[in-house]
């Protein structure tokens, strides 16, 4: 029997990987398939392109690090949410942690003399805590991540304004009193172009993130938990324990934004960022990564972010309406999901 | 048989509720062969195989691998004691490339610094493996070992699968429904595979409701009915009718395959 099937040639028709002749738009379909970077990077190349040549000064070096500023916070907040999202969920809470977390090491430093480092320490445990909750609840409780965090976002968001009483810690106070929470905030220049701290932490995020999922059984389990849960069970992962993973790392990374945050706007304010939530998840939707878990890069999520400030930046210097940045931002995730359903349709 | 079962199991009882899945069950595998399970649906051999195979744990009864009490809380467990299974679902994660798939749960690390500290995983050790196992199967025509498992086609992925578990199966392998879902000339080429696992020395269980296959590869022929086993035949002394009609309760099975 042996002898036969070896005799049959090694599988012709088995596992053959035939040269079947495929249409263009096949072809691209497959190549955006095995590199889901490619459509964010496109748009981003494009989108700049144009505006470059509408915007005046889009391409100043200015401008350029502006851009940069403007979407570190969102940008880091994103590679947390990317993180959910690749297992086929989502973190409604990630902007709320980030302010109630910002808070907490603004009061601790502020309010009751606790070293500044300390604080920070603590902020960083409250963002596993947290991570931990989200995870848990989704794990043992059996909740879906949807429901799970519209409901912790709603419980930091009353959190936060307890432990900030409602008041702002002014930027003087914290030049005094605090110096290292505005630490992501001090700006470096690189030839013209003005970077912070904050967006060098952004870009590390992602690239610690990439090696991870990349290059770590941890980041595989990742993307295997995202695909197919049940399969990946059967396959002796342990999904409960890859999820509450996911949810403290992703925890973690929304308290580094959560101190790059306050050098970004220079004070603690218990209301800001109120729309980074949404804002994160559109940069991970654009930047290619499925909501159904799974698929795409986790540099994406950068590109996405990049993206979306290409696009404001762009058509205010262009001097459209702010309205249109929003049209467009719409416009942009629903066809980055589009995309994202066509590429799925990829099989044999 | 004079050998000693490998995997044996004596009065499985598992309810879900009012419903009892497994009355009393017996099973018995030896070394080296392929034993089919067939039974009418509701008969309880996919609980059956379950309970083998550390899916789900059963009320009462004793199973044996090797002569050793065993008693798997999962899957993992079942595992980690050389018991693999090819799902039916196959249990591959479509966008993760084969070796991902083949090694998943189980991955290999760079020696040394990297893989210590870093934790970087050795993908050339893996891919190398990977390889040989589909080589050893005769699969290696699937030329890219990186390709996404959803880009394969439904006998390539059940491939993989089953290089999957034999590549780590080292007493039993359980194959839930392999041709199920395959054409004529992918099923062929299953059940070739699954021979050539034979010849390795790798005892296999099938769970099929496909007679003609059943009846080319199997060396015995459990058959399970109303939640226990009713009999066990060679389908050499039996023709397909005849395991048909005991499997639905239409004849008495012999006095001498009810002993077995």
């Amino acid at each position: 029997m042996t002898d036969l099937s070896k005799e049959e040639g090694a599988g012709e028709q088995f596992a053959q990987f035939e040269p079947v002749s495929r249409g263009p738009l096949a072809v691209l379909q497959r190549f955006l398939h095995a590199n889901p970077t490619m459509v964010p990077f496109i748009v981003l190349v494009l989108s700049a392109a144009v505006f470059g040549l509408i915007a005046p000064n889009f391409f100043s070096a200015f401008n350029l690090s502006l851009i940069m500023q403007q979407v570190a916070i969102v940008g880091t907040l994103a590679a947390a949410q990317s993180l959910v999202i690749l297992t086929a969920g989502i973190d409604l809470s990630v902007a709320a942690v980030m302010v109630m977390i910002s808070v907490i090491m603004g009061r601790l430093s502020v309010d009751f003399g606790v070293p500044v480092p300390l604080a920070i320490l603590v902020g960083m445990v409250c963002g596993l805590i947290t991570g931990a909750i989200n995870g848990l609840l989704v794990t043992l409780v059996r909740l879906p991540p949807f429901i799970t965090t519209l409901g912790t976002w709603n419980v930091f968001l009353a959190l936060n304004y307890y432990f900030s009483g409602r008041e702002t810690i002014r930027s003087q106070t914290l030049d005094a009193e605090a110096p290292l929470l505005k630490l992501f905030g001090e700006r470096f220049e690189i030839g013209g172009a003005v970077l912070t701290w904050g967006v060098v932490l952004m870009i590390v995020v992602f690239l610690v993130l990439w090696y991870v999922l990349q290059y770590t059984a941890w980041g595989r389990r990742v993307y295997a938990v995202g695909d197919d849960k049940e399969a990946a069970e059967l396959a002796g992962i342990r999904t409960d324990r890859v999820l509450v993973s996911v949810y403290m790392v992703a925890g973690f990374i929304v308290a580094l934004a959560a101190w790059s945050s306050i050098g970004r706007v220079g004070s603690v304010s218990p209301t800001s960022f109120f729309e980074a939530n949404l804002q994160s998840i559109t940069a991970v939707v654009i930047g290619g990564i499925s909501l159904f878990g799974g698929r795409g890069s986790i540099l994406g999520p950068m590109l996405g972010a990049l993206i979306v400030g290409v696009f404001n930046s762009g058509l205010r210097l262009a001097g459209v309406e702010v309205l249109w940045q929003l049209f467009a931002t719409g416009w942009l995730i629903i066809l980055a999901v589009a995309i994202d359903q066509w590429i799925r349709k990829v099989s044999a | 048989m004079t050998a000693e079962p490998i995997l044996k199991a004596r009065n499985l009882v598992k309810r879900y509720g009012h419903v009892v899945a497994l009355d009393r069950a017996d099973f018995d595998l030896y070394p080296g062969e392929v034993l089919a399970v067939i039974g009418d649906n509701g008969a309880g051999k996919s609980t059956l195989i379950k309970a083998l195979s550390g899916a789900i744990q059963v009320d009462s009864g004793e199973i044996t691998l090797n002569g050793r009490p065993v008693n798997f809380a999962s899957p993992l467990a079942a595992r980690q004691a050389g018991i693999e299974t090819v799902y039916q679902t196959l249990a591959l994660s479509p966008a993760l490339s084969i070796t991902d798939n083949m090694f998943m749960g189980r991955e290999i690390r760079k020696p040394g610094l990297l893989g210590r500290v870093f934790k970087m995983l050795d993908h050339a050790e893996m891919e190398r493996q990977a390889r040989r196992k589909l080589a050893e199967l005769g699969l290696l025509t699937i030329q890219n070992i990186n390709q996404a498992v959803e880009t394969l086609s439904g006998g390539q992925r059940q491939g993989v699968a089953v290089a999957r578990a034999v590549a780590f199966g080292s007493k039993v392998v359980f194959m839930d429904e392999p041709t199920a879902a395959l054409g004529v000339k992918e099923s062929r080429r299953v059940l070739d595979l699954i021979q050539d696992v034979r010849a390795r020395g790798l005892p296999i269980v099938l769970i099929s409701h496909n007679m003609p296959h059943v009846f080319e590869v199997a060396d015995r022929i459990h058959i399970h009915r109303l939640g226990r086993r009713l009999c066990v035949i060679n389908p050499k002394d039996y023709t397909m009718s005849d395991a048909v009609a005991f499997m639905t309760g239409a004849k008495e099975p012999p006095a001498e395959a009810l002993a077995a």
